[in-house]
């Protein structure tokens, strides 16, 4: 049994229909990419998931559906969604936003136990912990963002283009970590990607999202190799 | 001298009441993103439950405390009946509700208790201390302490509670609360709760000298108004900063500038008001709007 299946899911904002019946599978330990150009519904497929937008059809985590659930209690699954713009507090300081990360467990324990493994993956958070995190670069604080989400220690964690607006080797760091943390703790992920490139190169599987369905998936070094992908994705 | 201080002591007795009512439209404003209109009338109603409380026998602390868990769950019961379905429209039609709320807050509070003046007893001695040749009125005094007392709870709730703090993070970002697990509909009316006990405070510290009726709290209101525009009104400290200094300025003039008086109180505030939107409209510790189009 797959971790997480759609099986035909459908969303729209208001009259406007953004997903046309997206069908996908992700394997406990897989590192899955979702590749697409501008407003395919990479996005809404994520949130889809983590039900924060209205959608239909099947969505299902450990064979349990999520239809009916509300985003609080998906999050409560262990499923962590870094979305959109990071969505990280830029008022509160980073020690805080890390806190917020371990409510879904409750805050003190799960701070307090799991602050070490993460702060391992990040240690120069250690000595930011009470600086505002509006202040953190760019890069920083999609790393924030990625520690308060492994805080949580997430059954899948979905990164939704973690590397907008951020340098290559900024973005080599993050997707570094997040192959580390498949590959020595098992982590299941789901990443949102424009930059199909480093994405194919960090996951086992993929898919390519157009127009609101999945027009191609397969091995992502299959995918690498592939005319379409490599044309309009790859750029060679 | 000496008379110079006992007016900052009793500027700051009047402004701690003040701070602590716009303290509460703060909490709201920054949760909510609309001025709560009806937070004086609730506090009103408040101190009215508070003295049939006392009427019916209760003496006061016990009354006093048993008014705030009544004015908590008021102000949740408040968020989630007449608020939570207009939520999520435009934020006119928000204020709009709050200013009927006012309204039918307040005849209900003349329906129930009548419009005649009540007396409200202080739980502080009507006498003075002499510190240094000051003369200051231990009622001042207390107002101030109990007020303070209670900002300083609350502010201990934010800083270090988990709830506080998911609280925080939902009045800067309620989408992204949603998906860490917070709910977010509760934190909202928590946060009517808190605000309608610091309205509470402020009500119960304001009757013994402003007398009870129900219209006792509108000017209160003008004042806190008045406050949190000039601490800023998404600043907590601010509204606290903004509620003592308008209490102490507000005194001294009216003391010491001879055509203010007792008359031109309430507009003198109005006009620090209206100076602060034209000079620093984000007040004293608020943050600029910026608007990214």
């Amino acid at each position: 049994m797959p971790l997480l299946e759609l099986d035909g899911v459908e969303a729209r904002y208001g009259p406007i229909k953004a997903l046309h019946g997206v069908t996908l599978t992700l394997d406990e330990g897989e590192v899955v990419a979702l590749l697409g150009a501008n407003g395919a519904g990479k996005t809404t497929t994520l949130r889809a998931i983590s039900g924060t937008v209205r959608r239909s059809g099947g969505v299902s985590f450990e064979g349990r559906s999520l239809g009916r659930r509300s985003p609080e209690s998906i999050a409560k699954l262990g499923i962590a969604h870094v979305p959109e713009g990071r969505g990280l507090f830029p008022e509160l300081t980073v020690w805080e936003n890390l806190r917020m990360g371990a409510y879904v467990r409750g805050e003190r324990k799960t701070i307090r136990a799991e602050a070490p493994r993460v702060l391992g993956y990040f240690p120069w958070l250690e000595a930011r912990k009470t600086q505002q995190a509006g202040t953190l670069s760019g890069g920083e604080q999609q790393m924030l963002a990625l520690a308060r989400a492994l805080v949580s220690r997430p059954r899948l964690l979905m990164l939704d283009e973690p590397s907008l607006g951020l340098a290559p080797t900024i973005v080599a760091e993050i997707f570094r970590i997040v192959r580390e943390l498949n590959t020595e703790d098992g982590l299941s992920v789901l990443v949102v990607e424009q930059n199909a490139k480093i994405a194919l190169e960090s996951s086992a599987r993929a898919y390519v999202l157009e127009v609101g369905r999945i027009a191609v998936e397969g091995a992502s070094a299959e995918l690498e190799r592939h005319e379409g992908v490599r044309k309009s994705y790859l750029g060679y | 001298m000496t008379e110079f201080l006992q007016q900052i002591v009793s500027g700051l007795a009047s402004g701690a009441i003040y701070a602590s009512l716009a303290l509460a439209l703060v909490l709201i404003y920054r949760s909510t993103d609309v001025i709560n209109f009806a937070q004086g009338e609730m506090a009103t109603f408040t101190t009215y439950t508070a003295w049939s409380l006392m009427h019916h026998g209760l003496s006061y602390w016990p009354a006093f405390v048993l008014t705030l868990a009544i004015a908590f769950s008021g102000g949740v019961a408040v968020e989630r009946v007449i608020i939570r379905p207009v939520e999520r429209r435009p934020e006119i039609v928000i204020v709009i509700v709050t200013i009927g709320l006012l309204i039918a807050i307040n005849a209900i509070t003349g329906w129930i208790w009548g419009a005649d003046v009540k007396a409200f007893d202080s739980p502080f001695p009507n006498d003075t201390w002499d510190v240094h040749g000051v003369t200051v009125s231990i009622q001042d005094v207390g107002t101030f302490g109990v007020c303070m007392l209670t900002v300083l709870l609350l502010w201990g709730f934010f800083r270090f509670t988990t709830v506080g703090l998911a609280m925080r993070a939902v009045a800067i970002n309620p989408n992204a609360s949603r998906l860490l697990a917070v709910r977010v509909g509760w934190m909202l009316a928590l946060g009517w709760g808190l605000a309608a006990v610091l309205g509470a405070v402020a009500g119960m510290m304001a009757a013994p000298t402003v007398f009870l009726d129900p219209s006792m709290m509108l000017v209160i209101l003008i004042y806190a108004f008045a406050a949190a525009v000039l601490g800023g009104i998404d600043s907590p400290i601010g509204a606290v900063v903004g509620g003592l200094a308008l209490g102490v300025v507000i005194n001294l003039l009216s003391r010491y500038v001879n055509f203010v008086g007792t008359e031109l109180r309430l507009p003198t505030a109005l006009a620090i008001l209206l100076i602060v939107l034209i000079i620093r409209p984000q007040g004293l510790f608020g943050h600029k709007a910026v608007r990214r189009v």
